[in-house]
């Protein structure tokens, strides 16, 4: 059975992120191009970070998807252009991290400095802007951890790059 | 990037695998400090900066390998070679002392890697291109944290000055290294590969004093000092770095888990 090109987007919209289970690779932007040729489908995703460790496991979710669908062989292959961007979440699929209790990306301020005053984050809970960070980095590599010091509730911030 | 990849000369391998070694060896000495940080958020900072710059050492040690055209994979590369020939620069290699010293050798390093990927966006090597634009988004990350710690440290606490203070007096010598040419880094920039380090010089100094002065801390006098890393010459640190990230791939060859 060949897939139809429809049909193979769909179950890749079903297949969560490993790390962010609430949104799906093709919200997150990760898969950039899927081809049918007779037989084969393939799929061509990039990575969040390059050393993101959730890449193989994506792999695997997306080849077992495909054939549980009927897929008679799957090729997946990684590119590196263009580089991930946080700028590729589309409104609703931010408004949905945001559901989840994790504050979605904000747009990156040109130039590198010191981060000596770090940016106030709006707080996915309760949209309070007095919120602090507790720590740069987080339990994967696209996040970083905060507080409302209003709700006093810790939440993650998906970091913008 | 599925194209048969070709070295357009012979220096070509030499300069990728330079900047390889740079992100494999300081990602082996950050991980050390794995459940070692002063609290529980520096340590998550300094080994997912680890992670990254491993992430960085895998696609450039891939890379090198298939520009070599022998056969060699990232694993071989990281783990088969000896310490004279591994390239990166000494400062990499250093042992991680105390924090403030871990934060200004990590600083000094992601800085310069800073202007070197923006340069490298305009290789004529498509697939480092690619790298060098995927790394840099990391590596903006990994300056401003690190910035922000030494200024924090340096325009702390007299004792987190002072520690500051002797973290830069110790290490500012093994920098002169990173901006230094020789004929491999004239042939690749000649062969448009990517840039020489000397004219990453300006950006990077301009930068990291930028941040010293903020932290308050004093520039030591300059001084003719230059390591040798790059050339395959390593301070003694190197080959404890080695032992510990080779040894169980050497105890164990082909093992998978």
């Amino acid at each position: 059975m060949t897939l139809a090109l429809d049909t193979v987007w769909q179950v890749l919209a079903g297949v969560p992120d490993p790390e962010l289970p609430a949104i799906s690779i093709t919200e997150l932007g990760i898969v950039r191009e899927v081809n049918i040729n007779d037989d084969v489908v393939r799929v061509t995703v990039t990575p969040t970070y390059g050393g993101c460790p959730a890449t193989d496991v994506i792999r695997e979710d997306i080849h077992t998807a495909l054939m549980a669908a009927g897929a008679r062989e799957v090729e997946i292959s990684i590119t590196l252009v263009p580089a991930w961007s946080t700028d590729w979440l589309s409104d609703d699929t931010k408004a949905k991290l945001k559901r989840h209790g994790i504050a979605p990306p904000g747009t990156l301020a040109p130039g590198v400095k010191p981060l000596t005053f770090h940016p106030r984050i709006r707080c996915p809970r309760c949209d309070s802007t007095r919120t602090e960070e507790i720590s740069a980095f987080g339990a994967t590599a696209c996040k970083a951890l905060h507080r409302c010091l209003a709700c006093l509730e810790p939440f993650e911030y998906f970091k913008p790059i | 990037m599925n194209a048969p990849i070709a070295a357009l000369n012979p220096a070509h391998v030499s300069y990728v695998l330079r900047i390889a070694d740079g992100s494999l060896i300081l990602a082996q000495r950050l991980s050390e400090c794995c459940g070692h940080g002063p609290a529980l958020e520096p340590d998550i900072a300094l080994t997912n900066i680890a992670l990254d710059l491993l992430g960085q050492a895998r696609l450039l040690l891939s890379h090198a390998g298939a520009l070599e055209g022998q056969g060699r994979d990232e694993d071989a590369l990281a783990y088969w070679r000896d310490a004279s020939q591994f390239h990166n620069p000494t400062l990499c290699e250093l042992p991680n002392g105390d924090f403030a010293q871990i934060c200004l050798r990590t600083f000094f390093y992601v800085a310069w890697q800073a202007q070197l990927w923006t340069a490298l966006s305009a290789s004529k090597d498509a697939a480092l291109a690619a790298i060098a634009e995927k790394s840099s988004k990391e590596t903006r990350y990994h300056c401003e944290h690190l910035a922000g710690w030494v200024v924090r440290l340096g325009d702390g606490t007299a004792d987190s000055h002072a520690r500051m203070q002797r973290a830069l007096n110790y290490l500012l010598p093994y920098t002169n290294e990173l901006c230094v040419d020789d004929d491999i880094d004239l042939a690749a920039a000649a062969a448009g590969i990517g840039p020489l380090p000397s004219s990453l010089n300006d950006a990077w100094t301009a930068q990291v004093q930028a941040v010293l002065a903020e932290a308050t801390l004093s520039l030591p006098a300059s001084t003719p000092f230059r390591s040798s890393g790059r050339r395959g010459q390593h301070s003694e640190a190197m080959d404890y770095v080695l032992a510990e990230m080779q040894s169980v791939a050497r105890a164990h060859p082909g093992a998978q888990w």
